[in-house]
């Protein structure tokens, strides 16, 4: 049966992973190459490299990291943050990457979506969401990192990014981003059954237990952690003997 | 030297790149002029069923390719490779593929997420060279909205249950097909790969011709 995947997120600026650096195994902590490789020997099921660099003239950095992962990392890897274009796609899948990831691009033209899914498959179109609870007790989509408000139901951006061909959903809470009070459930449930794509549940994970719920009740089929690898609190392995002991079927557990 | 067939679809340096990770030479070939050299060929692919014959056709690889499996040297088709390998695809109308191995390539039944995205374990239907050292209930790492249906049950190396039980690993003689991707399927996905190079390695089909 499928498994559920455990994803790893990796903040990249200027070539550097910004967070985890803290591993004592290894001999450049700040290479996302050598952090991606040990994140593939201990389990994890998927990662995502997120570009925080603001200028897009390093632009060619991120691309290098890129074609290095892809010799030396043989799980599936996904590229996000600051991709414009179906050149910027063309050239992250060139150079390895297996997905990438469109967050603010998306709402601002939702054509791309459909452009990078009909001419890479939309297997490789992950839309990433970033949603904020309103007044009304519904959820509203944010772009440029959660600073700007678009007027855009969540609910119904998903559903429309499905609609145009993309093959996953990132969802992060920006309510519960950073906070370590768990994955808002609520949010993630609503999203997993309002589209047919697979949904990755993202932003507030603090404990195992959390993982578990975003599996349950969340209802997501992937979840994204990143302080609790990064800083070494959880290993990937402990996180699925976790699971597993939860009765939540995952992959690769020694 | 085993050939990785570009025809515009497709990770194709993940492939040379899990390739070399095990100690295997590879060479992307972007025409079907140079087939002759290789002694072991994979065709990859992602993307729709009828896209994929289009790009192969204007290519120029539809024949070469046929003459390539005819010859008894060792095929691999990976993921839309391995559907194409079939007679018929029903993605978008139905569609004429390689016609290598008997059968059709049907779409998951509603009730289910398509597509069919993570990592799956495989049933070990029979032994196989190409899946020698991999234990049963293996992990594999899947993307697909259809899957084959091989007119000859003999046919299937391996299962995997997503609703439906379909074949993850199909072959006869020396062409083969794996419905996920063994290039990102760290460890056992290497270990397939290993498996196909040594094949390819042993293989003295071309020698002989």
């Amino acid at each position: 049966m499928l498994s559920k995947r455990i994803i790893p997120c990796l903040d990249v600026h200027d070539g550097r992973v910004v967070k985890g650096t803290n591993f004592v195994q290894l001999r450049d902590a700040g290479d996302p190459v050598e952090l991606a490789a040990l994140y593939d020997r201990e389990g994890a099921d998927e990662l995502i490299f997120l570009d925080i660099t603001a200028s897009s003239d390093n632009r060619e950095t991120m691309v290098d990291v890129v074609r290095r992962t892809a010799e030396e990392v043989f799980i599936p890897f996904t590229i996000g943050g600051g991709l414009r274009t179906i050149e910027d796609i063309r050239r992250m899948l060139r150079a390895g990457a297996d997905k990438i990831a469109l967050n603010t691009s998306a709402v601002k033209t939702p054509r791309l979506i459909q452009e990078g899914a009909h001419a890479f498959g939309s297997q490789c179109i992950v839309v990433a969401i970033d949603a904020r609870k309103t007044a009304q007790g519904q959820w509203e989509v944010y772009i440029h990192g959660g600073r700007t408000a678009t007027g855009k139901d969540v609910l119904e951006w998903a559903a429309e990014v499905e609609a145009l061909g993309a093959g996953e959903i990132l969802l992060t809470s920006m309510d519960r981003d950073g906070t370590k009070i768990g994955y808002e459930l609520e949010l993630t449930r609503a999203v997993s059954r309002a589209v047919s794509l697979p949904v990755i549940a993202s932003g507030g994970v603090g404990t195992l237990e959390h993982l578990a719920e975003g599996l349950t009740l969340g209802e997501a089929d992937a979840v994204l952690a990143a302080s609790i690898f990064h800083y070494k609190e959880y290993s990937i392995q402990e996180v699925k003997r976790f699971l597993a002991e939860r009765g939540i079927l995952v992959r690769g557990l020694a | 030297m085993i050939g990785i067939v570009d025809y515009g679809r497709g990770n194709l340096r993940s492939v040379e790149k899990a390739l070399e990770k095990v100690g295997f030479e590879a060479v992307i070939m972007a025409s079907p002029n140079e087939l002759s050299k290789v002694k072991g060929l994979i065709l990859p692919g992602v993307g729709a069923f009828a896209d994929a014959m289009e790009a192969l056709k204007v290519g120029g690889w539809i024949e070469p390719l046929i003459e390539f499996a005819r010859s008894g040297r060792p095929f691999l088709g990976i993921c839309l490779g391995m559907q194409i390998l079939f007679e018929v695809g029903e993605e978008h109308g139905e569609y004429a593929g390689l016609g290598l191995l008997a059968g059709r390539v049907v779409r998951f039944p509603a009730g289910r997420k398509v597509p069919h995205m993570g990592w799956n374990s495989l049933e070990l239907e029979q032994s196989s060279r190409l899946l020698e050292g991999i234990p049963n209930e293996s992990y594999f790492y899947f993307v697909h909205s259809y899957y084959a249906e091989p007119a000859d049950q003999g046919d299937i190396i391996a299962t995997s249950d997503y609703g439906v039980i379909f074949p993850a690993v199909v072959g006869k003689a020396n062409v083969w097909g794996a419905q996920f991707h063994p290039e990102k399927s760290s460890p056992w996905g290497l270990q397939l790969l290993t498996n196909f190079g040594k094949w390819v390695n042993e293989d003295d089909t071309l020698s002989s011709h």
